[in-house]
């Protein structure tokens, strides 16, 4: 399917599905697809870099917590409408994403891991002692009184948001796959040298991968503040964006845009039902250790790694 | 005027206290097939990684087709047309045969040639003879496919230039010959070819010239005839 046709489906799906989803009575229903949609949104961001070029980022709660605080700094200062916090979101968190990638990926591997961890508690400690902000007290971002296109509630239109936000991510993502850029990528994935004595510049693709995943990141931030309506540093900055950005491609795979989909479907439901149904949110964190270890041992390559290879087998017969 | 495709002149490299290249100056004309020997350890493949831009070196000039290129990075290199195989064969492990001759095709080779790229990486694989295996995973091949999909991917960059770096070491004779006999096959299309090789058998036959590098110097460069009776060379390699 070609890039053209796949965005206009993925589209069509996204709004058929949203309209759709909009008859469900259940208003709980949409407070949590909409944490389920973020993670989507996340995992897919993450695997950006993490998958197609082989770059693990630490600090994927510092990107979503730069969108997050963008839409706080807009809110107080001009009560900016909402499409222009998700613009604005997007773009500081890419510029973030485009300095760390400038002065930390000319080092290799393990480095950038570090320093996206660093980068995550340095903005920490800025938010925690930047009273416009809140600090570490928080702000209040209240969502409007009126909600447009005669939804009943605010967070039906969040959720709306969400579901398009999502469709965009994946989008982007498959594009980039598909693209002699995502070639490039996995060619510095697989082997950088070889990949830059192949002519592939190296540093430039780095950069750009790093630039759009923490884009996207903090587009998954920026309508977070009136998800909650209140918003404080040790929400934005959980460790629990960090590690589900990384859990979830892992679990689903991370060759490609499908993976992350799917580790961020399942783990993000499945975590939804833990905290429902049984009232256990505290061992979410613990499910998804245990899942990773299951599956790091049993199917490294992830549920579609799993896949490819039982169809190859089944191929081969 | 010199019909010179690389010059290399007074190049030096250290690493920490250690002279690497000390002072090393190698020409290659335009289409010459050069062999650059010398034992373990004197710095062939450190000069390799310099004219390809792998490494840096401190000082002196690096020229191809007259252009100083010596801070160019390794990726603009080969746009310019100087490939390099790696010594130890890195494929991308992920991809297929045919996918690795993608990435130079893609990147490097952009805008030359006419045909499509994947015709263009099925022509190569037949001349190396790994048609076959063109969508076999690359992380499975043998030890003489890694090294013939290695010349491949350099030969898919379109070079005018092409540094080979020990593509024989381990093969069996007849293996070698295949490899030779694609190398010579270069001369052809034009292409220059520095070959460095410990093979000796390979190299004499290939070699139009031969450089020798002993310590990080070059102390013979010449006909591969006189090279062999050279007193210097024989004492480099066997001792006094």
């Amino acid at each position: 399917m070609s890039n053209g046709v796949f965005a206009i489906v993925a589209f069509a799906f996204a709004v058929a599905f949203a309209a759709v989803s909009q008859l469900i009575p259940n208003e709980y229903f949409f407070t949590a697809a909409y944490t389920v949609l973020q993670f989507v949104i996340l995992a897919t961001a993450w695997n950006i870099l993490g998958g197609y070029t082989g770059y693990v980022n630490f600090g994927s709660a510092a990107f979503f917590a730069i969108g997050a605080y963008s839409t706080v700094v807009l809110y107080n200062a001009f009560k900016a409408p909402l499409p222009v916090m998700i613009v604005a979101g997007t773009l500081v968190a890419g510029l973030a994403g485009l300095g760390l990638g400038y002065l930390t990926l000319r080092l290799r591997g393990v480095f950038f891991a570090i320093a996206s961890l660093a980068l995550s508690v340095v903005l920490f400690t800025f938010i925690v002692n930047w009273d416009f902000v809140g600090g570490a007290r928080g702000a209040y971002v209240l969502q409007p009184r009126e909600v447009p296109f005669g939804l009943p509630r605010y967070i039906h239109l969040l959720y709306i948001v969400m579901v398009l936000q999502a469709a965009v991510s994946l989008i982007v993502a498959r594009t980039i796959e598909k693209s002699t850029i995502g070639r490039g990528l996995a060619a510095i994935r697989d082997d950088e040298l070889a990949a830059e004595c192949s002519g592939v510049p190296t540093l430039r693709l780095k950069i750009f991968s790093t630039m759009v995943s923490c884009a996207l990141m903090g587009m998954a931030g920026t309508t977070f503040p009136y998800y909650l309506s209140f918003i404080e540093p040790s929400s934005a900055f959980s460790l629990t964006y960090a590690v589900n950005s990384i859990a979830m491609p892992l679990i689903g795979g991370m060759m490609s845009w499908v993976g992350p989909l799917i580790g961020a479907l399942l783990l993000g439901s499945v975590q939804q039902l833990v905290q429902v149904m049984f009232s256990l949110g505290a061992w979410n964190l613990l499910i998804v250790g245990v899942l990773l270890v299951s599956f790091v041992t049993l199917a490294p390559n992830g549920i579609m790694g799993w896949v490819e290879a039982w169809r190859r087998r089944r191929g081969s017969r | 005027m010199s019909n010179a495709i690389l010059e290399v002149s007074g190049v030096i490299k250290r690493f920490g206290g250690f002279t690497a290249l000390d002072g090393v100056d190698f020409v290659v004309q335009a289409g010459e097939r050069v062999g650059l020997i010398g034992p373990n350890g004197s710095g062939k493949s450190t000069l390799v990684n310099c004219i390809a831009g792998t490494l840096r070196n401190e000082e002196g000039s690096i020229r191809f087709e007259g252009r100083d290129i010596h801070t160019y990075p390794a990726h603009r290199r080969i746009h310019l047309g100087l490939a390099r195989s790696f010594q130890i064969p890195k494929p991308f492990g992920s991809m297929s045969v045919l996918d690795n001759l993608c990435v130079p095709l893609l990147y490097a080779a952009k805008g030359k040639g006419s045909r499509s790229v994947a015709d263009e990486a099925h022509h190569i694989l037949r001349q190396v003879g790994l048609d076959e295996k063109a969508h076999a995973m690359s992380g499975g091949l043998t030890q003489v496919d890694m090294r013939k999909l290695e010349l491949a991917r350099a030969m898919a960059a379109k070079p005018r230039l092409l540094i080979s770096d020990e593509a024989m070491a381990g093969l069996s004779t007849s293996e070698v010959d295949d490899i030779l006999e694609l190398l010579m096959g270069l001369k052809a299309q034009g292409v220059a070819v520095i070959m460095i090789e410990h093979v000796m058998r390979a190299v004499m036959k290939f070699s139009e010239r031969i450089a020798v590098l002993v310590a990080g110097r070059k102390i013979a460069d010449g006909d591969p005839k006189t090279i062999v009776g050279n007193v210097e060379v024989v004492k480099a390699y066997l001792g006094e």
